[in-house]
Order: C-alpha cells, then structure tokens, then sequence
C-alpha cells in the first residue's frame, strides 16, 4: 500500500460524512497505529449545502493535512461527483451511490456503484446509515484500515443505543465489497 | 496495541479539543465565552469539564461581557480563557486594552475565519494576524502564539498560559478553521509531565502591598482580590497603589515597563522550527496550517533540487527580528504564504533590511494554501 492515502468522503450536509472521516481516522491513527488527519469542509448551513470530509493516512508523519490528489472518492451526490472526480488519482478509486449519482463520469477509474442510501432505507428503515455501509464498502474494497479497526472505531463513536444497528450496517458495507469486487 | 493507548494517553482530537485539553493541564478554572464558528467546541468542552473540576463556565451575552468575566476572574485568582473568532475577537478588543494596562494573564483564542465583519464562518483565513498584534489601541505589548498541528495546539495552550501567569499579559492564541476543526492524533502529556506556570503573589503583608510596583523582573507580584489585599484597579494609566497619574515620569516609566517585560523576555518567548534551512538558498516563512503545507512544499522542492527550507513561526508577537534577519543574510528569497493578502509578509521584510528579497503568497478564497501553488510561486520568482 502507498505511504500516505488520501481519501475524499462527499456529498451533502447531513448525510454523516464527518462522522464517517473521524471514524475513519480514529481507525487508522488509534486502533491500527498509524499516522491520521481528518479535516472538513462545509458551508454555514446545519442541513444541505456541499459538505466533505478528508482523511489522509499515513505511516510516518503528515505535513500537508489535506486531499491533493484522492486515492479513494466517496460521492453521495452528483454535485459532489462532478466536483471531486477531477481532483482523483489516476490510479485511484470511486465509490458512488447509484441512484443520487446517476450521471456516471467517464473516467478510466475503477467505479463501483451501489444504491447505498436506499438500502440503507430497506434494510434498517433509516438513511442515517448510508454512512457506516459506506465505510464498511470502502474498507471491504481497499482495506485501508483493518476491518478490526473499524469495527472498534464505529463502536467507539456512535451512540451507545445506535451501536448494533451501526455495526450491522458496516457488516453490510463489507458484504456489499465483496459482491462488488467479485462483479469487476 | 490497547497497552499502548493506556500507558501513552493516545487520543484522536480535534484542534479545539486539544485547546481545551492544553487548558485543563495549565490548570484553567474559569471560561466565560459567546459561541462562534469555528472556536465553539472550546467552549462546549469546557462547559462539559470545568464544573467537573471545580471550576466555572459561564455563556455571557456577548463576548464585550465575556472579556470582561474573565478579567474579573483572573483578578480573583483563577486562570481565565476564552474563546472565539474574529467578529467576536473585535468586540473583545476594548477589555483586552483594559487587561493590558492591568497586567491581567488571560488567554483569548481566536480561531480566524474569514472576514471582514461575518465573513465566512466556516472557512479559514489568517486575516487577524495584525489585529491580533494593534486591535486594541494604545501603544501595548502584546503576546501572541500561532500552532500548526492539534499537537501543537495543546501545548501552545500550556505555553500561552504559562507566558500569561509569568508575564502577567493577556495572550492571544491564533488558529484557523483548519486546525481548529482538524482531528489529528495528540499524545496528552500526564501532568507530572508538564511545567506550568503561576502567577506570583505578594510576600509582603496587605498594608504594604503596591500592587503596580514591578520586581526586577518588571512584573509586579499579584494578590488575589478577596484575599485581603485592598487595592484599585483602572483602565487609566496608574502609579505603583493603582491610582490614576498625571505625573509624567510614572507614565513614561509605566509605558516603558509594559513593553520592556516582554520585550526583554523575547528569548523565552519566540519559538520557531527550522526545516531544511542549514543549506537554504530560498526560505518559506509560514505559520498555522499554512505552514504543514510549506513543510510539503520544502520536500518536493528538494526532489525537484531546489535549496528550499522553512522557518515555522510559533510565536508570531513579538515578532522573531533577529531570526528572520539571520535568515535573510542567508537567503537570496524569502517567500511568505499566508491567507491573506500580505500581514506577516511587512514584518518578514522589515526585519530583512533589505538583505534579501521578500515577496507575499496570499490566498483568500476560503481554502488552504497547498504545497503545490507553493512550489509553482517559488519556480516563478527563480524566472523572474
């Protein structure tokens, strides 16, 4: 794996992005004992509006805190896909929601494409965990951070009375990889 | 790897976390604060953890009060913060003078968005520094700190906190939305670990107390009101007792000590990193998050076999002179990236003399400067 990953989690306010990155790098800096930075970039509203969350991962120290180029690109919005794909590595990798991103870029890429919020709806009755399945897929496809770690790392941050069904959801996430992966 | 976390106190903090933390072990016991975007979490954490610990949180109605509250607590002996950005950070200006002429320690955080007036609350943006240095009017000292990393955030706090006790100055501590919003992993120091500093108090018994008389150090020892020592405080400019003077060489002699107590301290109070500066033909000066992305910038101009290093200012007032002099005597260039559109850059080339080149990198779109646009300003000024 590369010395420093870069990874750009977007979409909108609300859809839990920057819970998703803390969780991420709380993954990666705490639980697998690397190097991690998460920062965020939103507007002033409280819902709605462009947000997103940047994880950088290292093993040694990081300078820059921020995305240059993204490794992995999660874009739960078309806004936010057009947006963010220019700014992805040429070898790098997008995850995208399937039915809010229905304008596919025509990237050289690897795309995986799934309908995570509406199976979020389906399967837990709630879209509140379109961002932990997201996780679970990233880290099912990339193996960034360790399952381990990410399983004590969503454990560690959400709500004690939203902890199976969140760890549910990132179970699912994993599953939703190994389709994915099988599918290429 | 769960030993580890015990033994070494490893935790995933954002910037205005680690603020709060660096507070507790300095041994904070009073924050008084309005919130605002980007700096809130400060309060919130203290308002979660200061009455666990004995101490107060007061949300005052606005941040003239809360400026006020803390110079009130301080003077009754507790250790006093508070935190906001820079809307709040101009209404705070009118008791910072008041702390000033008082020698009042206090630590005020502005985490700097973008302005002027409400700006862009959550984007960053260095555009406070000078006010940081002349907001409030009046000829003063003033002491201010500027961190990079939430590490770095942590112990700046101790350190702002320890300047303010030994020095008796309001100090002002400067993050931006990227550091103050940033989560990065901290090591918390175990309390043995750490110096901190308290303010000194009176030796002499109440009725022989002047409370303005300096020691040799130019800081007078400072009783806590309450504590049976009867004096006077005024914004007005005071003799030894505290009281309101038109003599003019006790207005001379005060004046004069306000600014010899810090400036004769400079080599306790500047702190700075070098990188890559012992071979450098070209040096990036750069503080704040800024200066993570001069770090980067510093290594990719080495690939590219460019003699580029970087002075990391911590402390930003008072300014490192005699640093940024040396430097320039070394250099042929020195670059200043910052988000603005040239504040430390005047201070850069005032204290070159001349003997270097010294030329602004501003961005203030609300986005971090990267190392790239750093590298493509510094390939620009060698073809020039």
């Amino acid at each position: 794996m590369k010395e420093r990953i870069e990874i750009c989690l977007s979409g909108s306010g609300g859809q839990g992005l920057i819970l998703a990155g803390i969780i991420l790098a709380e993954a990666a800096g705490i639980y697998d004992g690397k190097e991690a930075v998460q920062s965020q970039s939103y507007g002033p509203e409280a819902r709605g509006g462009a947000s997103r969350s940047e994880v950088v991962i290292s093993n040694n120290t990081i300078d820059y805190p921020k995305v240059i180029k993204s490794d992995i690109l999660l874009a739960l919005t078309q806004t936010a896909c057009d947006k963010y794909v220019k700014n992805l590595n040429k070898d790098g990798i997008l995850v995208a929601d399937s039915t809010l991103v229905t304008e596919v870029p025509n990237i050289s890429n690897k795309i995986y494409l799934f309908p995570i919020a509406e199976t979020a709806q389906k399967k837990f009755g709630t879209k509140l965990v379109t961002n932990i399945i997201s996780l679970g897929i990233i880290v099912g496809l990339t193996e960034v951070v360790s399952q381990e770690a990410i399983k004590k790392a969503v454990c560690f941050r959400v709500p004690v009375k939203a902890k199976e069904v969140n760890e549910k959801a990132l179970l699912l996430g994993f599953d939703i990889a190994k389709d994915l992966k099988t599918k290429k | 790897m769960n030993n580890l976390k015990k033994k070494k106190n490893i935790k995933l903090l954002q910037g205005n976390e680690a603020c709060a933390e660096g507070a507790l072990l300095a041994g904070v016991k009073f924050f008084a604060g309005y919130p605002i975007t980007p700096s809130s979490e400060i309060a919130e954490n203290m308002a979660r953890k200061l009455p666990k610990i004995g101490g107060k949180f007061i949300q005052m109605e606005d941040e003239i009060a809360s400026m006020a509250a803390v110079i009130g607590a301080s003077i009754a002996g507790l250790k006093s913060l508070t935190a906001t950005s820079g809307p709040g950070m101009c209404l705070k200006q009118e008791n910072l003078g008041f702390a000033i002429i008082n020698e009042i320690p206090c630590v005020v955080v502005n985490a700097q968005r973008g302005g002027p007036s409400t700006g862009l609350p959550t984007k960053p943006s260095q555009g406070d520094m000078m006010q940081a240095r002349w907001g409030t009017h009046g000829d003063h000292p003033i002491i201010a700190l500027a961190p990079s990393t939430v590490n770095e955030i942590l112990t700046l706090t101790i350190k702002a906190f320890n300047f303010s006790e030994k020095y008796r100055t309001p100090v002002i501590l400067l993050l931006d939305e990227v550091i103050a919003h940033m989560r990065e992993k901290v090591e918390i120091p175990a309390p043995e670990n750490i110096e901190v500093i308290n303010r000194k108090k009176p030796t002499v018994p109440p009725e022989e107390y002047l409370p303005f008389k300096p020691d040799e150090d130019g800081v007078p020892p400072m009783a806590n009101f309450g504590e049976g020592y009867r004096y006077h405080i005024t914004g007005l400019i005071h003799n030894y007792k505290g009281l309101p003077t038109s003599n003019s060489q006790e207005i001379d002699a005060f004046i004069r000590r306000l600014h010899n107590k810090i400036q004769k301290n400079i080599k306790d109070i500047i702190i700075y990193e070098k990188y890559s500066l012992d071979d450098a033909k070209i040096a990036l000066i750069a503080y704040g998050s800024v200066a993570r992305a001069a770090e980067r910038t510093v290594k990719l101009a080495r690939e590219e076999g460019l003699k580029v290093g970087l002075l990391k200012l911590l402390t930003i007032w008072p300014f490192p002179f005699e640093e940024v002099n040396r430097l320039a005597q070394q250099v042929d260039l020195i670059i200043v990236p910052e988000m603005n559109l040239g504040q430390i850059v005047l201070e850069a080339e005032r204290a070159a003399q001349g003997k270097c080149r010294v030329v602004p990198y501003g961005r203030v779109d609300g986005e971090l400067i990267n190392p790239i646009e750093i590298l493509g300003k510094i390939w620009e000024e060698i073809r020039k």
